[in-house]
């Protein structure tokens, strides 16, 4: 196997930006984890193989940052911040609300594949709190009802086969 | 007028509100759009370094380091071993993610030719033709914005090469992390901007010396640039005169929490926090308790500490930090051995592991708190607490362990009663309390 045409174009186009070839192993780890939903070892491989970089490197690095996800993950990357001002402004009932909804605990994703509840980290939407997102997408000062409505709206949507939460992606730009 | 400050006016926020206020073409047509940069760029390097320095303009990013400073410090002609010159690059830190902090993300979002302009001026100032803009991972939509600002810039000749037809060639690239909070640290964020895990290089040798790539290079926050136009267009006098002795200009301060009108204000630095407060709506849903004055790793002050002023060296004396302006409000209906907790568990999981003070230290630390929380904890738990702090402040890599010790050591000593009382009483449930959901350990927490 090797990367993806889609992706070998993407990394070429923005090969002359940068002064090594290991700069761009940030770019391919986010276009594979965007393209498939995680990062698998045999992914690793590829982008090793493609970059010059031995896999132990590229390892190294997938395993360092969160946004890089080592097991496959629901469709819906449902992400709650619980950090100190949405705790403060009601993350905690979020939390539970989305528990409940869709029966999985922090970490987890739902039976069907649709959603991987995450508790995260301080997103810099703090004077909007509580924040959360929905793969790419901010929403902020979020209730239950409004939790309940994207989560509903996310299940139709991919229901009829759409993406969700990448709407603002742009073909050919791994940013 | 509750400023009292006759010489304030607003630096980078005049605008903010207004419709179409992200575009090149408002940025020009209805502020000072790159007349700095005109101005700039018919000065030598080493006046407009000048001009930030006389400026008083301090690092926005949480150190409050001079920044005319930090830009002379880059060398002026750095050659390799062979005696060919060495690129010099300029990087701008927009990795934020401070619990409390969420300037940066408006000017992005809002007014991204202002801090475009500073690094091109910036750029001239320190001799760099390329900067780089590490953008945060979750920031999908502001990269993308932040895109469209750079290709406006380079399609009206502000980007690009000849710049102005000064003969000044300056390219800007973003670059995206991928989720680490340590990655704004700036030798962390120099690694990851490498492709490598974000962690912490020993200094010496400073980014001025081994930056980016093996480059000289020079690492500065947002706002930091987003200064820069202003200072160059209407001179460092007026810039300096609106802050305080050490440090001049103005300060966005967001403000979040129990408060009842969030967000950020551009401020000067001497209202005291009970001003801020109260220009903010006051506190939402009880009495003041507690105040973060700079981002989470600020020591808390009590409510009786608020009077102070918030300038750097103020908040430094009152033995607290300015840090990168978040501050967050606590009411008296939190607990503030649950609250200390929540930031303790976000340190735990954030630690990049290299030193194990700072890996061991977070993690104990949290865990404790989370005893205590529990009904398990003893008073020989609160006095360690100090201990472990000790070990960890100044003993590593980077600022990381320092910074973890803020709120751990500042809740203990300065609300030891409700740690004491937690203790006796068997709990958060001794307490008739319920413990949060988001605070139950266990399944991967990001």
């Amino acid at each position: 196997m090797a990367l993806s045409e889609k992706i070998q174009k993407t990394i070429e186009g923005i090969r002359h930006q940068f002064p090594t070839e290991q700069a761009l192993l940030i770019p391919a780890l986010h276009e594979v984890q965007n393209d498939y939903g995680w990062v698998s070892i045999e992914h690793m491989k590829d982008i090793g193989e493609f970059l010059h970089l031995p896999l132990s490197k590229v390892r190294e690095v997938a395993s360092f940052y969160t946004m890089f996800k080592l097991s496959p993950q629901g469709k819906v990357d449902l992400q709650i911040c619980t950090n100190i001002s949405c705790w403060l402004n009601g993350a905690d009932k979020l939390v539970a609300c989305a528990k409940k909804k869709l029966h999985v605990a922090n970490g987890e994703t739902t039976a069907d594949g649709n959603f991987t509840l995450t508790q995260v980290e301080c997103l810099a939407a703090c004077g909007t709190a509580p924040a959360i997102m929905l793969n790419e997408d901010y929403y902020e000062n979020v209730d239950e009802a409004q939790l309940l409505n994207l989560i509903a709206q996310a299940q139709n949507d991919l229901a009829a086969g759409k993406v969700v939460g990448k709407e603002t992606r742009i073909e050919g730009l791994w940013l | 007028m509750m400023y009292n400050n006759e010489h304030f006016e607003p630096v980078i926020t005049p605008n903010v509100n207004k419709p179409g206020c992200e575009t090149i073409d408002f940025y020009m047509q209805n502020e000072e759009g790159y007349k700095a940069l005109e101005k700039a760029l018919k000065m030598k390097p080493a006046e407009v370094v000048d001009e930030v320095k006389k400026s008083n303009l301090r690092g926005r990013g949480g150190a409050g380091f001079p920044t005319g400073m930090k830009w002379s410090f880059m060398p002026p002609n750095p050659v390799d071993a062979h005696g060919n010159p060495k690129p010099k690059y300029l990087v701008c830190n927009a990795d934020e993610g401070e619990p409390g902090t969420f300037k940066d993300r408006l000017i992005f979002t809002k007014t991204p030719h202002r801090m475009i302009e500073g690094m091109i001026i910036a750029g001239h100032a320190i001799g760099s033709n390329k900067g780089f803009i590490y953008v945060r991972g979750e920031w999908h939509k502001e990269c993308r914005l932040m895109q469209k600002a750079l290709d406006d810039a380079y399609a009206k000749g502000f980007l690009g090469k000849n710049i102005l037809g000064s003969g000044f060639n300056y390219d800007l690239v973003i670059y995206k992390g991928a989720g680490a909070y340590i990655c704004g640290e700036e030798t962390a964020l120099l690694n990851s901007l490498e492709g490598k895990r974000g962690e912490p290089r020993l200094k010496p040798p400073f980014p001025a010396q081994v930056g980016a790539y093996g480059m000289p290079s020079c690492v500065n926050n947002v706002e930091t640039f987003a200064a820069v136009p202003y200072i160059l267009y209407k001179g460092w006098e007026k810039y300096a005169k609106m802050g305080t002795e050490r440090s001049g200009g103005t300060r966005l301060i967001g403000v979040s929490g129990h408060i009842n009108k969030p967000g950020v204000y551009e401020l000067p630095m001497n209202l005291s926090i009970h001003d801020i407060i109260e220009l903010a709506g006051g506190v939402k849903g009880g009495k003041l308790k507690a105040v973060i004055p700079g981002g989470a790793s600020a020591p808390m002050l009590r409510a009786d500490e608020c009077s102070v002023l918030t300038d750097y060296d103020s908040l430094a004396k009152a033995g607290t930090m300015a840090g990168s302006g978040g501050l967050i409000v606590i009411n008296d209906t939190v607990s503030i051995p649950e609250a200390t907790y929540t930031l303790l568990k976000f340190y735990e999981h954030e630690s990049c592991g290299q030193c194990s003070q700072c890996r061991e230290g977070s993690h104990w630390l949290a865990r404790m708190f989370k005893r205590i929380l529990d009904g398990g904890g003893t008073q020989d738990d609160l006095d360690y607490i100090a201990k472990i702090c000790g070990n960890m402040a100044g003993q590593t890599i980077c600022a990381f362990a320092d910074a973890v010790t803020g709120p751990a050591l500042s809740s203990v000593r300065k609300f030891r009663s409700e740690f004491d009382e937690m203790v006796m009483k068997g709990g958060l449930h001794g307490l008739g309390r319920v413990e949060s959901v988001s605070h139950e350990m266990g399944g991967a927490h990001v």
